[in-house]
């Protein structure tokens, strides 16, 4: 008898029966029909994926592309000067690490409520500008797409952060003296060493902040309101109020296999070498 | 000692006349609990090879540094062609470091090096300046290799070649050979004079092997305690050193009181012969070292002695045996 | 200068990480229902401790967290222990795919599951699917922090006990269980804070007497304005943050 399959055997049965079974039926469902009160019918059809290409979705696709590659790009731009800074942090690194981590670590729905709280009409941003006469009534800050993207950001900022310091921590200080002694100001120092070598974590974190914030659902949610919709939403959609499993679940797939494509293409190259 | 030829000591100082190419006046650099550098002073005179030599600790690296403008001294004055540049970063100072471990960028090839520094000032033909600087250490074939895939000793030429393209006034080698492996280093060492004298830059090694400074340097500074305890050709050094560290650092010394003798110029006799530097002793043990046979003896006060003779003339002492040590007045180190 | 902007903005940048956070404690204790501070007041926090809602939805996370995360703590060391002892490819992909899958994803994967189930079976949503689904994503945290100490754990130790004549198991139990202690306390509070904070999956396969606090908070945040759900909101950072920095200090030791 061996120990070791016994240990491995309720880990299996729990992933398979609630993780992959429910993505095969999702898989499944996608090349079926809808049924008359719900849930999916016969025939087989591949109706469900050619009405993404309807311009309607096609718009959300779009939007959930690009408000994700935007929430990637701010986090690297936003993200790199604090993971270079907390690299170079000396013995407070395990510091400055536990501030990022702490609130990331904190409740994700609490969070985006608080951005809810400091952005709605009634919230601090407007009663502050009020209070001040910048503005005489309040402004709609919420509700649309720089809110989420707001909320994303700070959401998954710390996806970037922590595989770039990995690799920034590793890199050998005597590289960018090298790089001073033959002439390189510190600007150009960042440019042609400093970037370069940290191009493993840039494009490791950039796929981990990407891949999220494409299928986000709580914060186009509760910032975006109804009219920020991405994908994650119109999923949701389908699976409730609309009752199209099939779309829903073509949708699903379409997201799924974004994600999945990205990882390998990251797991695959010199990223996950250095990285893993 | 044969040694390869080399520039006579004359020949360096002839240069007086020029401004020197280093100069340090009364460096100090203190870290937190020690005083790493301490009024250190230091004259170098153009296309010279120079060295640094001392014990890990002694502030060789440092004052390399602060040459290179990786610290800023806390007091003194560096001046290079005779205008102070402490307060000068690196990358504003026409020196170059050849690192330790060659601080290669390993997302460059063998060529990308090469062309770095080249590029910082703008060079407009950096390409072909920097084939040839390949071409100079041999590595022609291996432009456009990663330095992952080179060799240590082709790293080591490459960051070479990466600094003396940029004909620096003066090169700064911190252990340049230390990482390689015994063979290597000796050919390399021999490349490393090659090329001095083949581009007629100023180098400024540092290292704490004697054998290499020696063989290595028309004037070296022996370092002790963040000072520079003597400055001179390796002769002087070697034959004049002017403190018991220096004497005691580079080769061996037996003290006999304030007097002290080099191996080599300890004899080993059965006869006794008349004269104060002549004492009974009975051999301890021998050495065979190839070259040579060291002799220990010990005086009956229990002092030891070592000799150093040639394994023929040693062949003939056994342990136990009496013996008289002997040396010459001429041969004695005094110190103040 | 450099170096000193670089510290300007990187400090400016981690208060931002933190501000929303402070401000939503600083207001809840606000004595006025809207944005404008008019003194301190408990009130909020009362009227959130008097909300039947509120209180019934906290006892259903509490009970659906602490099952699932004893659950997923139990069979997640088990599996990490079994992949340390020699790797297994794709149970260990799977649990990879699970971390990046998008919640909403997973959430209406598995109620498509469960709806499928329940035409055979005369069952409905419930506390036990919320279970369920809590437990299937908790896995993959729990495997990783047992993994990460597992790193450091000398094969030997146990090549020892079993030439001293244990079993696998008593080798297991009495030499690399008490080495893996901290981690499993760790990772099982990990698991209690994912669990208790996940509202996008449990909103989807959660029956009509299941609604846990997550799910009530969001409902009141949508509904508008409410400084109870500041009350509630400040009362789960302050004892996530201190489970988490507890969980952490586990982890390195």
């Amino acid at each position: 008898m061996n120990l070791r399959r016994w240990f491995l055997l309720p880990a299996r049965v729990w992933m398979a029966l609630s993780f992959a079974a429910p993505l095969a039926f999702v898989c499944g469902y996608a090349f079926l029909t809808r049924g008359d009160f719900g849930g999916v019918d016969r025939p087989w059809t591949l109706e469900s994926f050619a009405r993404l290409a309807d311009p309607i979705y096609l718009g959300i696709l779009w939007r959930s592309v690009w408000i994700a590659a935007a929430a990637t790009a701010s986090c690297v731009l936003l993200g790199f000067p604090l993971a270079l800074f907390i690299a170079r942090a000396g013995k407070r690194r395990n510091l400055y690490l536990q501030l990022v981590l702490l609130p990331f670590w904190t409740s994700f729905l609490v969070r985006t409520y608080a951005w809810l709280f400091i952005l709605r009409e009634t919230g601090l941003v407007n009663t502050i500008l009020m209070g001040l006469h910048v503005i005489h009534s309040p402004i709609q800050l919420l509700y649309n797409d720089g809110a989420v993207l707001l909320g994303l950001v700070y959401n998954f900022l710390p996806f970037f952060v922590l595989p770039l310091y990995a690799t920034l921590e590793k890199m050998d200080p005597l590289l960018l003296e090298a790089a001073a002694d033959l002439g390189a100001k510190p600007r150009r120092v960042l440019w042609r060493v400093i970037v370069p070598l940290s191009a493993p974590g840039i494009a490791a974190g950039s796929v981990l902040v990407f891949i999220p914030c494409l299928g986000a659902y709580l914060t186009p949610d509760l910032l975006g309101g109804g009219k920020s919709i991405m994908l994650g939403n119109l999923i949701q959609n389908q699976f409730t109020t609309s009752r199209d499993w099939p779309f829903g679940s073509a949708a699903s797939i379409v997201l799924m296999l974004t994600g999945a494509l990205l990882l390998s293409a990251l797991l695959r190259s010199r990223a996950a070498r250095e990285l893993l | 000692m044969s040694r390869p030829s080399r520039r006579s000591s004359e020949s360096v100082h002839s240069v007086r006349d020029c401004t020197p190419t280093l100069e340090l006046c009364h460096v100090v650099r203190d870290f937190p609990g020690h005083r790493a550098v301490d009024r250190i002073s230091l004259q170098l005179e153009p296309g010279g090879f120079y060295s640094l030599l001392g014990p890990s600790g002694c502030g060789k690296t440092t004052t390399l540094r602060l040459i290179g403008g990786f610290e800023t001294p806390d007091a003194g004055e560096i001046l290079l062609n005779g205008i102070g540049v402490g307060s000068l970063k690196p990358w504003q100072r026409n020196v170059s470091t050849v690192f330790q471990n060659y601080a290669l960028f390993p997302h460059l090839t063998a060529l990308g090096n090469i062309e770095f520094g080249l590029r910082e000032r703008g060079a407009a033909n950096f390409r072909q300046a920097a084939k040839d600087a390949l071409a100079l250490v041999q590595l022609s074939d291996k432009a456009s290799r990663y330095p992952a895939q080179l060799s240590g000793g082709e790293k080591q030429r490459v960051a070479l070649a990466r600094s003396i393209v940029l004909q620096p006034q003066l090169l700064l080698l911190d252990e340049p050979l230390a990482a390689l492996d015994p063979k290597l280093r000796a050919q390399m060492r021999g490349e490393l004079k090659a090329m001095q004298r083949q581009t007629g830059i100023t180098f400024l090694l540092v290292t704490h092997d004697q054998e290499e400074a020696l063989s290595l340097s028309d004037k070296l500074a022996v370092m002790n305690r963040g000072r520079i305890e003597q400055f001179g050709t390796p002769e002087d050094v070697y034959l004049r050193p002017a403190t018991p560290f220096v004497a005691g650092f580079i080769g061996d010394v037996n003290w006999f009181g304030s007097a002290g003798v080099r191996p080599e110029s300890i004899r080993v006799t059965t006869a006794a012969v008349a004269g104060p530097r002549s004492c009974p002793a009975s051999v301890e043990s021998t050495l065979f070292l190839g070259n040579c046979t060291q002799v220990h003896a010990k005086f009956a006060s229990g002092v030891q002695v070592v000799s150093r003779l040639t394994p023929a003339s040693a062949a003939r002492f056994a342990p136990g045996e009496n013996v008289f040590i002997q040396w010459d007045e001429a041969d004695e180190l005094h110190f103040e | 200068m450099r170096s000193r902007w670089l510290a300007v903005y990187s400090g400016a940048l981690l208060a931002f990480l933190h501000a929303p956070l402070l401000v939503l404690i600083v207001f809840s204790f606000n004595a006025s229902r809207f944005t404008v501070w008019e003194g301190f007041s408990l009130r909020w926090y009362g009227a959130a401790v008097n909300d039947p809602q509120l209180s019934e939805s906290l006892v259903n996370s509490l009970i659906i967290a602490g099952v699932s995360s004893v659950l997923a703590t139990l069979i997640g060391t088990l599996a990490a222990y079994a992949i340390w002892r020699r790797a297994a490819p794709v149970f260990s992909g799977s649990l990879y795919l699970s971390l990046i899958t998008p919640e909403i994803v997973s959430g209406v994967s598995l109620l498509a599951l469960f709806q499928w189930f329940f035409r055979f079976a005369h069952l409905k949503l419930g506390m036990y699917t919320v279970v369920i689904a809590h437990v299937a994503f908790s896995l993959a945290y729990v495997a990783i922090v047992i993994s990460a100490r597992l790193k450091s754990y000398d094969r030997s130790l146990e090549e020892a006990a079993l030439d001293l004549g244990a079993t696998e198991w008593r080798a297991f139990r009495k030499v690399t269980l008490p080495f893996l202690a901290p981690a499993v306390a760790a990772a099982f509070l990990l698991a209690l804070v994912v669990s208790f904070d996940d509202y996008v999956i449990t909103s989807l396969v959660a029956g009509v007497d299941s609604e846990t606090l997550p799910m009530v908070i969001y409902a009141m945040a949508r509904r508008g304005v409410s400084p109870v759900v500041n009350a509630v909101s400040s009362l789960i950072l302050i004892a996530f943050g201190g489970i988490i920095l507890i969980s952490q200090r586990l982890q390195r030791q």
